[in-house]
Protein backbone atom coordinates (compact mmCIF):
# COMPACT_ATOMS: atom_id res chain seq x y z
CA UNK A 1 0.00 0.00 0.00
CA UNK A 2 1.13 3.23 -0.79
CA UNK A 3 0.80 6.31 0.88
CA UNK A 4 1.11 9.71 -0.58
CA UNK A 5 1.82 13.06 0.61
CA UNK A 6 -1.54 15.22 0.22
CA UNK A 7 -0.30 18.39 1.36
CA UNK A 8 1.00 20.36 4.56
CA UNK A 9 -1.17 20.45 7.92
CA UNK A 10 -1.62 24.04 7.66
CA UNK A 11 -2.93 23.84 3.95
CA UNK A 12 -5.70 21.71 5.04
CA UNK A 13 -7.59 23.62 8.00
CA UNK A 14 -10.50 22.33 9.34
CA UNK A 15 -13.68 22.62 7.03
CA UNK A 16 -11.42 22.54 4.27
CA UNK A 17 -11.38 19.01 1.75
CA UNK A 18 -8.36 19.04 -1.49
CA UNK A 19 -8.87 17.62 -4.94
CA UNK A 20 -6.20 15.44 -6.14
CA UNK A 21 -5.33 12.89 -8.83
CA UNK A 22 -3.11 9.34 -7.06
CA UNK A 23 -2.55 7.34 -9.32
CA UNK A 24 -5.60 7.88 -12.33
CA UNK A 25 -7.84 7.85 -9.14
CA UNK A 26 -9.78 10.88 -8.57
CA UNK A 27 -9.51 11.06 -4.63
CA UNK A 28 -10.68 14.34 -1.85
CA UNK A 29 -9.02 14.45 1.54
CA UNK A 30 -11.40 16.44 4.61
CA UNK A 31 -10.30 18.01 7.47
CA UNK A 32 -13.20 17.57 10.02
CA UNK A 33 -12.67 19.09 12.78
CA UNK A 34 -8.91 18.40 13.08
CA UNK A 35 -9.27 14.61 11.93
CA UNK A 36 -8.76 13.53 8.14
CA UNK A 37 -11.12 11.61 6.09
CA UNK A 38 -10.39 10.56 2.34
CA UNK A 39 -12.98 9.38 -0.39
CA UNK A 40 -13.33 8.84 -3.94
CA UNK A 41 -14.47 11.50 -5.66
CA UNK A 42 -17.20 9.78 -7.53
CA UNK A 43 -20.68 9.17 -6.91
CA UNK A 44 -21.71 5.68 -6.67
CA UNK A 45 -25.22 6.31 -8.13
CA UNK A 46 -24.38 8.25 -11.25
CA UNK A 47 -20.68 9.14 -11.49
CA UNK A 48 -20.81 12.88 -10.40
CA UNK A 49 -17.75 14.14 -8.99
CA UNK A 50 -18.82 13.81 -5.55
CA UNK A 51 -16.73 16.02 -3.39
CA UNK A 52 -17.61 19.05 -5.33
CA UNK A 53 -21.07 19.06 -2.99
CA UNK A 54 -21.60 20.41 0.05
CA UNK A 55 -21.10 19.42 3.15
CA UNK A 56 -24.27 19.42 5.31
CA UNK A 57 -25.35 17.45 8.67
CA UNK A 58 -27.94 14.10 8.58
CA UNK A 59 -31.42 14.65 9.26
CA UNK A 60 -33.70 12.00 10.34
CA UNK A 61 -37.17 12.05 12.26
CA UNK A 62 -38.40 9.53 13.87
CA UNK A 63 -42.23 10.74 13.84
CA UNK A 64 -43.61 13.27 11.58
CA UNK A 65 -42.64 16.88 13.34
CA UNK A 66 -40.02 15.66 15.39
CA UNK A 67 -36.24 16.47 13.28
CA UNK A 68 -33.08 15.43 14.32
CA UNK A 69 -30.33 17.46 12.69
CA UNK A 70 -26.56 15.59 13.68
CA UNK A 71 -23.64 15.23 12.33
CA UNK A 72 -23.08 18.34 11.33
CA UNK A 73 -20.49 19.08 8.03
CA UNK A 74 -19.53 15.39 7.97
CA UNK A 75 -21.97 14.52 5.80
CA UNK A 76 -21.57 14.75 1.95
CA UNK A 77 -24.45 15.75 -0.35
CA UNK A 78 -23.63 15.02 -4.67
CA UNK A 79 -23.38 18.40 -6.40
CA UNK A 80 -25.69 16.31 -9.13
CA UNK A 81 -28.82 14.33 -7.13
CA UNK A 82 -28.08 15.27 -3.85
CA UNK A 83 -27.31 11.89 -2.54
CA UNK A 84 -25.74 11.76 0.74
CA UNK A 85 -22.94 10.22 2.35
CA UNK A 86 -20.65 9.59 5.47
CA UNK A 87 -17.73 11.30 5.16
CA UNK A 88 -16.04 8.86 8.29
CA UNK A 89 -17.49 5.49 6.19
CA UNK A 90 -17.97 6.70 2.89
CA UNK A 91 -21.99 4.95 4.18
CA UNK A 92 -25.02 6.19 1.97
CA UNK A 93 -28.00 6.91 4.51
CA UNK A 94 -30.82 5.92 2.00
CA UNK A 95 -31.32 3.67 -1.14
CA UNK A 96 -34.35 4.77 -2.55
CA UNK A 97 -34.34 2.24 -5.79
CA UNK A 98 -34.07 -0.73 -2.81
CA UNK A 99 -35.63 0.79 0.41
CA UNK A 100 -38.42 -2.04 1.04
CA UNK A 101 -40.12 -2.43 4.35
CA UNK A 102 -39.69 -5.85 4.26
CA UNK A 103 -35.95 -6.16 4.01
CA UNK A 104 -35.34 -4.05 7.74
CA UNK A 105 -36.87 -5.85 10.54
CA UNK A 106 -38.60 -4.10 13.34
CA UNK A 107 -36.17 -5.02 16.09
CA UNK A 108 -34.33 -2.77 18.35
CA UNK A 109 -31.16 -2.30 18.08
CA UNK A 110 -28.50 0.56 18.47
CA UNK A 111 -28.48 3.08 15.35
CA UNK A 112 -31.59 0.88 13.96
CA UNK A 113 -32.98 3.47 12.17
CA UNK A 114 -30.13 4.48 10.04
CA UNK A 115 -30.95 2.10 7.09
CA UNK A 116 -27.93 1.64 4.89
CA UNK A 117 -27.79 0.92 1.10
CA UNK A 118 -25.95 -1.16 -0.92
CA UNK A 119 -24.07 2.26 -2.29
CA UNK A 120 -21.45 2.69 -0.43
CA UNK A 121 -18.42 5.49 -1.70
CA UNK A 122 -15.02 3.99 -0.98
CA UNK A 123 -13.09 5.49 1.87
CA UNK A 124 -9.32 5.98 1.63
CA UNK A 125 -7.59 5.72 4.88
CA UNK A 126 -5.57 9.40 5.64
CA UNK A 127 -3.17 9.50 8.39
CA UNK A 128 -1.25 13.05 10.05
CA UNK A 129 2.43 12.06 9.19
CA UNK A 130 4.70 15.14 11.27
CA UNK A 131 2.99 17.89 9.07
CA UNK A 132 2.07 16.65 6.49
CA UNK A 133 -0.94 15.05 5.32
CA UNK A 134 -1.02 11.63 3.93
CA UNK A 135 -3.66 9.19 2.52
CA UNK A 136 -2.62 5.61 1.41
CA UNK A 137 -3.82 4.04 -1.32
CA UNK B 1 6.84 6.69 -0.04
CA UNK B 2 5.40 7.79 -3.29
CA UNK B 3 4.57 11.33 -3.12
CA UNK B 4 3.56 12.26 -6.50
CA UNK B 5 0.54 13.84 -6.89
CA UNK B 6 -1.66 16.33 -9.04
CA UNK B 7 -4.47 18.80 -8.41
CA UNK B 8 -7.39 17.21 -10.05
CA UNK B 9 -8.75 19.11 -13.26
CA UNK B 10 -11.98 16.71 -13.23
CA UNK B 11 -15.54 18.32 -13.15
CA UNK B 12 -16.53 14.85 -13.04
CA UNK B 13 -15.98 11.57 -13.51
CA UNK B 14 -14.18 9.72 -16.74
CA UNK B 15 -17.25 7.63 -16.96
CA UNK B 16 -18.43 9.14 -20.27
CA UNK B 17 -20.62 7.80 -22.84
CA UNK B 18 -18.71 7.56 -26.35
CA UNK B 19 -22.25 6.52 -28.21
CA UNK B 20 -23.33 9.52 -30.33
CA UNK B 21 -26.31 10.95 -28.43
CA UNK B 22 -28.85 13.35 -28.75
CA UNK B 23 -30.10 15.72 -25.89
CA UNK B 24 -33.31 16.94 -26.23
CA UNK B 25 -33.68 18.72 -22.75
CA UNK B 26 -30.81 21.75 -22.39
CA UNK B 27 -32.10 24.72 -20.39
CA UNK B 28 -29.39 27.76 -21.90
CA UNK B 29 -29.19 30.25 -18.98
CA UNK B 30 -28.80 34.27 -18.94
CA UNK B 31 -25.69 35.19 -17.84
CA UNK B 32 -27.02 38.88 -16.55
CA UNK B 33 -29.81 40.28 -16.11
CA UNK B 34 -30.36 42.44 -19.25
CA UNK B 35 -28.75 40.04 -21.55
CA UNK B 36 -31.84 40.33 -23.41
CA UNK B 37 -31.53 43.71 -23.57
CA UNK B 38 -30.58 44.43 -27.10
CA UNK B 39 -33.35 42.12 -28.54
CA UNK B 40 -36.05 44.10 -26.74
CA UNK B 41 -37.27 47.42 -27.80
CA UNK B 42 -36.41 50.55 -25.18
CA UNK B 43 -39.95 50.65 -24.97
CA UNK B 44 -40.13 46.87 -23.32
CA UNK B 45 -36.68 47.62 -21.42
CA UNK B 46 -38.10 51.02 -19.49
CA UNK B 47 -41.16 48.60 -18.84
CA UNK B 48 -39.42 46.17 -17.16
CA UNK B 49 -37.38 48.39 -15.16
CA UNK B 50 -40.64 50.31 -13.82
CA UNK B 51 -42.92 48.01 -13.56
CA UNK B 52 -41.30 44.28 -13.51
CA UNK B 53 -42.56 41.18 -14.80
CA UNK B 54 -45.99 39.94 -13.36
CA UNK B 55 -46.96 36.32 -13.39
CA UNK B 56 -50.34 34.58 -13.16
CA UNK B 57 -49.63 33.36 -9.89
CA UNK B 58 -49.50 36.17 -7.23
CA UNK B 59 -47.39 37.08 -4.41
CA UNK B 60 -44.20 35.47 -6.70
CA UNK B 61 -40.60 36.54 -7.11
CA UNK B 62 -38.80 33.45 -8.43
CA UNK B 63 -40.02 29.54 -7.91
CA UNK B 64 -42.13 29.08 -5.25
CA UNK B 65 -40.03 26.23 -3.50
CA UNK B 66 -36.46 26.10 -3.37
CA UNK B 67 -35.23 23.79 -5.82
CA UNK B 68 -32.54 21.24 -3.89
CA UNK B 69 -29.78 22.80 -5.19
CA UNK B 70 -28.62 26.11 -6.39
CA UNK B 71 -30.92 27.78 -9.71
CA UNK B 72 -32.05 23.89 -9.71
CA UNK B 73 -29.07 23.21 -11.14
CA UNK B 74 -25.55 20.78 -10.93
CA UNK B 75 -23.18 22.41 -7.95
CA UNK B 76 -20.17 21.59 -10.69
CA UNK B 77 -21.96 23.32 -13.63
CA UNK B 78 -20.62 26.96 -12.45
CA UNK B 79 -18.80 28.24 -15.60
CA UNK B 80 -15.18 29.44 -14.51
CA UNK B 81 -15.95 32.54 -16.14
CA UNK B 82 -18.93 33.58 -13.75
CA UNK B 83 -22.28 33.55 -14.60
CA UNK B 84 -25.22 31.09 -13.52
CA UNK B 85 -25.33 27.22 -14.32
CA UNK B 86 -26.07 26.43 -18.29
CA UNK B 87 -24.82 30.25 -19.09
CA UNK B 88 -21.93 29.79 -21.13
CA UNK B 89 -21.61 28.03 -24.26
CA UNK B 90 -18.16 27.09 -24.13
CA UNK B 91 -18.35 25.28 -20.79
CA UNK B 92 -21.16 23.72 -22.04
CA UNK B 93 -19.70 22.48 -24.59
CA UNK B 94 -16.42 21.30 -22.35
CA UNK B 95 -19.17 19.69 -19.64
CA UNK B 96 -22.18 18.69 -21.81
CA UNK B 97 -21.81 18.26 -25.43
CA UNK B 98 -18.07 17.32 -26.42
CA UNK B 99 -18.15 14.84 -22.97
CA UNK B 100 -20.52 13.36 -24.14
CA UNK B 101 -20.48 12.98 -27.76
CA UNK B 102 -24.21 15.07 -28.10
CA UNK B 103 -24.50 15.21 -32.11
CA UNK B 104 -28.18 17.21 -31.78
CA UNK B 105 -29.02 19.83 -28.76
CA UNK B 106 -32.41 21.04 -28.40
CA UNK B 107 -32.77 23.71 -26.19
CA UNK B 108 -35.19 24.82 -24.01
CA UNK B 109 -34.85 27.96 -22.54
CA UNK B 110 -36.79 28.65 -18.93
CA UNK B 111 -37.87 31.54 -16.80
CA UNK B 112 -38.45 33.36 -20.18
CA UNK B 113 -41.26 35.25 -21.59
CA UNK B 114 -44.45 32.91 -21.13
CA UNK B 115 -46.78 32.86 -18.76
CA UNK B 116 -46.86 36.90 -17.93
CA UNK B 117 -49.77 38.55 -17.71
CA UNK B 118 -48.98 41.49 -19.67
CA UNK B 119 -49.31 39.49 -23.32
CA UNK B 120 -47.28 42.04 -25.07
CA UNK B 121 -44.97 41.84 -22.61
CA UNK B 122 -44.87 38.50 -22.92
CA UNK B 123 -44.48 38.04 -26.88
CA UNK B 124 -41.61 40.96 -26.65
CA UNK B 125 -39.64 38.61 -24.04
CA UNK B 126 -40.42 35.31 -26.14
CA UNK B 127 -39.08 37.02 -29.52
CA UNK B 128 -36.45 38.25 -27.91
CA UNK B 129 -35.43 35.01 -26.29
CA UNK B 130 -35.64 33.70 -29.80
CA UNK B 131 -33.61 36.07 -31.23
CA UNK B 132 -31.09 35.22 -27.96
CA UNK B 133 -30.91 31.75 -28.94
CA UNK B 134 -29.94 32.01 -32.45
CA UNK B 135 -26.92 34.86 -31.18
CA UNK B 136 -25.63 32.99 -28.27
CA UNK B 137 -26.08 29.37 -29.23
CA UNK B 138 -27.31 27.47 -32.53
CA UNK B 139 -25.68 30.10 -34.57
CA UNK B 140 -22.20 29.29 -32.50
CA UNK B 141 -22.75 25.63 -32.35
CA UNK B 142 -24.12 23.67 -34.83
CA UNK B 143 -24.94 20.86 -33.05
CA UNK B 144 -27.06 23.11 -31.27
CA UNK B 145 -31.02 23.45 -32.18
CA UNK B 146 -33.51 25.91 -30.68
CA UNK B 147 -37.51 25.96 -29.34
CA UNK B 148 -39.44 28.62 -30.31
CA UNK B 149 -40.49 30.36 -27.34
CA UNK B 150 -44.38 31.89 -27.52
CA UNK B 151 -46.72 33.60 -25.54
CA UNK B 152 -48.38 31.04 -24.60
CA UNK B 153 -51.70 32.34 -22.85
CA UNK B 154 -52.54 34.54 -25.68
CA UNK B 155 -52.69 32.26 -28.82
CA UNK B 156 -52.71 34.53 -31.68
CA UNK B 157 -49.38 36.08 -30.83
CA UNK B 158 -48.08 32.91 -30.30
CA UNK B 159 -48.81 31.41 -33.45
CA UNK B 160 -47.37 34.59 -35.33
CA UNK B 161 -44.07 33.99 -33.55
CA UNK B 162 -44.54 30.79 -34.59
CA UNK B 163 -45.03 31.51 -38.43
CA UNK B 164 -42.07 34.27 -38.20
CA UNK B 165 -39.76 31.36 -37.12
CA UNK B 166 -41.09 28.68 -38.91
CA UNK B 167 -38.47 27.49 -42.34
CA UNK B 168 -35.51 28.58 -39.96
CA UNK B 169 -33.22 25.74 -39.14
CA UNK B 170 -32.35 27.43 -36.09
CA UNK B 171 -35.72 25.92 -34.44
CA UNK B 172 -36.83 22.60 -34.24
CA UNK B 173 -40.06 22.53 -31.52
CA UNK B 174 -42.20 24.96 -30.22
CA UNK B 175 -42.00 25.12 -26.32
CA UNK B 176 -44.99 25.15 -24.38
CA UNK B 177 -44.94 24.86 -20.17
CA UNK B 178 -47.21 22.36 -18.31
CA UNK B 179 -48.72 24.86 -15.87
CA UNK B 180 -50.80 27.32 -17.89
CA UNK B 181 -54.20 29.38 -17.30
CA UNK B 182 -56.28 26.15 -18.77
CA UNK B 183 -56.21 23.14 -19.36
CA UNK B 184 -53.60 23.08 -23.04
CA UNK B 185 -56.42 21.61 -25.18
CA UNK B 186 -58.57 24.44 -24.93
CA UNK B 187 -59.31 26.36 -27.43
CA UNK B 188 -57.57 29.51 -26.71
CA UNK B 189 -54.39 27.05 -27.67
CA UNK B 190 -55.40 25.93 -30.60
CA UNK B 191 -53.78 28.50 -33.00
CA UNK B 192 -50.59 27.85 -31.68
CA UNK B 193 -51.18 24.20 -32.60
CA UNK B 194 -52.25 25.18 -36.35
CA UNK B 195 -49.07 27.32 -36.67
CA UNK B 196 -46.91 24.20 -35.11
CA UNK B 197 -48.92 21.73 -37.97
CA UNK B 198 -48.39 23.91 -40.70
CA UNK B 199 -44.62 24.89 -39.77
CA UNK B 200 -44.44 21.13 -39.48
CA UNK B 201 -42.87 21.43 -36.04
CA UNK B 202 -43.32 19.14 -32.64
CA UNK B 203 -44.82 21.33 -29.91
CA UNK B 204 -42.78 20.31 -26.98
CA UNK B 205 -44.48 20.82 -23.17
CA UNK B 206 -42.24 20.89 -20.87
CA UNK B 207 -42.77 20.66 -17.32
CA UNK B 208 -42.91 23.50 -15.15
CA UNK B 209 -44.71 27.12 -15.65
CA UNK B 210 -46.74 29.48 -13.62
CA UNK B 211 -50.26 29.29 -14.40
CA UNK B 212 -51.99 30.67 -11.57
CA UNK B 213 -53.17 27.12 -10.48
CA UNK B 214 -52.16 25.09 -7.19
CA UNK B 215 -49.02 23.42 -8.29
CA UNK B 216 -50.82 19.67 -7.74
CA UNK B 217 -54.31 19.03 -8.70
CA UNK B 218 -55.23 18.91 -4.75
CA UNK B 219 -53.95 21.95 -3.83
CA UNK B 220 -50.53 23.44 -2.24
CA UNK B 221 -48.23 20.96 -1.04
CA UNK B 222 -45.77 20.97 1.78
CA UNK B 223 -42.77 20.05 0.24
CA UNK B 224 -40.37 20.53 -2.82
CA UNK B 225 -40.47 16.57 -3.26
CA UNK B 226 -44.24 16.54 -3.79
CA UNK B 227 -43.76 19.84 -6.79
CA UNK B 228 -41.27 17.09 -8.23
CA UNK B 229 -43.48 14.29 -8.56
CA UNK B 230 -46.97 16.71 -9.76
CA UNK B 231 -45.44 17.32 -12.56
CA UNK B 232 -46.31 14.09 -13.56
CA UNK B 233 -49.97 14.59 -12.68
CA UNK B 234 -49.69 18.22 -14.72
CA UNK B 235 -48.79 16.46 -17.68
CA UNK B 236 -51.53 14.02 -17.43
CA UNK B 237 -53.93 16.50 -17.02
CA UNK B 238 -52.70 18.10 -20.35
CA UNK B 239 -52.34 15.32 -22.53
CA UNK B 240 -56.16 13.84 -21.45
CA UNK B 241 -57.07 17.72 -21.97
CA UNK B 242 -55.51 18.07 -25.40
CA UNK B 243 -57.10 14.18 -26.32
CA UNK B 244 -60.49 15.03 -25.38
CA UNK B 245 -60.84 18.24 -26.73
CA UNK B 246 -59.95 17.03 -30.13
CA UNK B 247 -56.66 18.41 -30.39
CA UNK B 248 -55.31 15.47 -32.36
CA UNK B 249 -58.14 14.53 -34.38
CA UNK B 250 -58.14 18.69 -35.14
CA UNK B 251 -54.60 18.52 -36.15
CA UNK B 252 -54.02 15.09 -37.31
CA UNK B 253 -50.02 16.31 -38.41
CA UNK B 254 -49.53 17.79 -34.73
CA UNK B 255 -46.74 15.69 -32.63
CA UNK B 256 -46.40 16.65 -28.92
CA UNK B 257 -43.56 15.89 -27.00
CA UNK B 258 -43.65 15.52 -23.47
CA UNK B 259 -40.64 16.49 -21.51
CA UNK B 260 -39.14 16.38 -18.30
CA UNK B 261 -42.48 14.60 -16.55
CA UNK B 262 -41.60 11.11 -16.85
CA UNK B 263 -43.69 8.66 -18.90
CA UNK B 264 -44.30 5.31 -16.50
CA UNK B 265 -47.77 6.70 -16.39
CA UNK B 266 -48.42 6.80 -19.89
CA UNK B 267 -49.99 3.63 -20.83
CA UNK B 268 -51.98 3.29 -17.19
CA UNK B 269 -53.16 6.77 -18.51
CA UNK B 270 -54.12 5.63 -21.56
CA UNK B 271 -55.87 2.76 -20.76
CA UNK B 272 -58.37 4.34 -18.27
CA UNK B 273 -58.86 6.92 -21.02
CA UNK B 274 -60.04 4.43 -23.07
CA UNK B 275 -61.86 2.95 -20.99
CA UNK B 276 -64.21 5.77 -19.86
CA UNK B 277 -64.31 6.75 -23.19
CA UNK B 278 -65.91 3.25 -24.48
CA UNK B 279 -68.04 4.16 -22.37
CA UNK B 280 -69.09 8.38 -22.21
CA UNK B 281 -67.93 8.67 -25.66
CA UNK B 282 -71.10 10.60 -26.41
CA UNK B 283 -70.07 13.67 -24.39
CA UNK B 284 -67.01 13.72 -26.71
CA UNK B 285 -68.42 12.44 -30.30
CA UNK B 286 -65.43 14.63 -31.65
CA UNK B 287 -63.07 11.97 -29.83
CA UNK B 288 -63.74 9.70 -33.09
CA UNK B 289 -60.94 6.91 -31.58
CA UNK B 290 -59.78 5.56 -28.74
CA UNK B 291 -57.27 8.02 -26.98
CA UNK B 292 -54.50 5.41 -26.85
CA UNK B 293 -54.35 5.58 -31.10
CA UNK B 294 -53.82 8.93 -30.71
CA UNK B 295 -51.50 8.80 -28.04
CA UNK B 296 -49.47 6.58 -29.09
CA UNK B 297 -49.57 8.36 -32.57
CA UNK B 298 -48.88 11.96 -31.77
CA UNK B 299 -46.80 12.17 -28.67
CA UNK B 300 -42.82 11.38 -28.03
CA UNK B 301 -41.99 11.49 -24.59
CA UNK B 302 -38.06 13.01 -23.30
CA UNK B 303 -36.35 10.15 -20.72
CA UNK B 304 -35.09 13.19 -18.12
CA UNK B 305 -36.28 11.69 -15.50
CA UNK B 306 -35.67 7.95 -16.29
CA UNK B 307 -38.12 5.93 -14.69
CA UNK B 308 -36.00 3.71 -12.52
CA UNK B 309 -37.95 0.51 -11.37
CA UNK B 310 -36.19 -2.05 -9.37
CA UNK B 311 -36.69 -4.37 -11.89
CA UNK B 312 -35.35 -3.72 -15.85
CA UNK B 313 -38.24 -5.77 -16.89
CA UNK B 314 -40.77 -3.36 -15.44
CA UNK B 315 -39.18 0.00 -17.59
CA UNK B 316 -39.20 -2.59 -20.31
CA UNK B 317 -42.93 -3.08 -20.48
CA UNK B 318 -43.19 0.31 -20.47
CA UNK B 319 -41.19 1.39 -23.05
CA UNK B 320 -42.44 -1.68 -25.31
CA UNK B 321 -45.68 -0.27 -24.69
CA UNK B 322 -44.85 3.45 -25.28
CA UNK B 323 -42.51 2.28 -28.24
CA UNK B 324 -38.80 2.04 -28.58
CA UNK B 325 -39.40 4.87 -31.51
CA UNK B 326 -41.12 7.18 -29.10
CA UNK B 327 -38.71 8.05 -26.27
CA UNK B 328 -36.29 10.82 -26.49
CA UNK B 329 -33.03 10.77 -24.48
CA UNK B 330 -32.53 14.42 -22.59
CA UNK B 331 -29.93 15.06 -19.61
CA UNK B 332 -31.76 18.09 -18.37
CA UNK B 333 -28.33 19.78 -18.44
CA UNK B 334 -27.31 21.79 -15.94
CA UNK B 335 -30.24 21.11 -13.91
CA UNK B 336 -29.26 19.10 -10.71
CA UNK B 337 -31.20 16.07 -11.50
CA UNK B 338 -29.40 15.63 -14.68
CA UNK B 339 -29.45 12.38 -16.48
CA UNK B 340 -26.02 10.71 -17.08
CA UNK B 341 -26.18 9.03 -20.50
CA UNK B 342 -23.91 5.99 -19.77
CA UNK B 343 -25.79 5.32 -16.48
CA UNK B 344 -29.44 5.54 -17.64
CA UNK B 345 -30.60 2.40 -19.59
CA UNK B 346 -30.00 -0.73 -18.51
CA UNK B 347 -28.29 -3.69 -19.86
CA UNK B 348 -30.37 -6.24 -22.32
CA UNK B 349 -31.35 -3.42 -25.21
CA UNK B 350 -31.09 -4.42 -28.59
CA UNK B 351 -28.43 -2.17 -30.64
CA UNK B 352 -31.09 -1.00 -32.81
CA UNK B 353 -33.08 0.35 -29.98
CA UNK B 354 -30.19 1.50 -28.18
CA UNK B 355 -29.27 3.95 -30.82
CA UNK B 356 -33.07 5.32 -31.50
CA UNK B 357 -33.03 5.97 -28.00
CA UNK B 358 -29.80 8.05 -27.90
CA UNK B 359 -30.41 9.18 -31.49
CA UNK B 360 -32.19 8.06 -33.85
CA UNK B 361 -35.45 8.94 -32.78
CA UNK B 362 -34.43 12.55 -31.97
CA UNK B 363 -32.90 12.99 -35.60
CA UNK B 364 -35.88 11.76 -37.03
CA UNK B 365 -38.22 13.84 -34.92
CA UNK B 366 -36.30 16.97 -35.83
CA UNK B 367 -35.69 16.56 -39.41
CA UNK B 368 -31.81 16.54 -38.49
CA UNK B 369 -29.94 14.58 -41.49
Amino acid sequence: MARHVIAPVNELPPGTRKLLEIDGRPIAVFNIKGEYFGLMNRCPHQGAALCEGPLIGLAQSRDPGEIEYTKLGEIIRCPWHGWEFDIRTGQSYCDPRRFRVKAYPAHVEPGASVVKGPYVAETIPVTVESDYVVVEL
Amino acid sequence: MNIQFRESQETASPLTSKTAIADCDIHPARATRTELYPYLAKRWQHHLEVYGVHAYQGMMEGPPYPKAQPNASRRDAYPPEGGPQGSSLSFMQKQLLDRNNVQLGVLNPLGTGQGIRNHELSAALCSAINDWQIDKWTSKDKRLKASIVVGNEDGLSAAAEIRERAGDKNFVQVLLLSRNVEPLGQRRYWPIYQAAEEAGLPVGVHAFGFGGNPITPSGWPSYYIEEMVGHSQCQQSALASLVLEGVFERFPKLKMVMIEAGFGWAPSLAWRLDKVWQRLRSEVPHVKRPPSEYIREQVWWTTQPMEDPERREDLFDVINWIGWDRLLFATDYPHWDYDEPSRVLPAGVSEANREAFYLGNAKKLYGIA
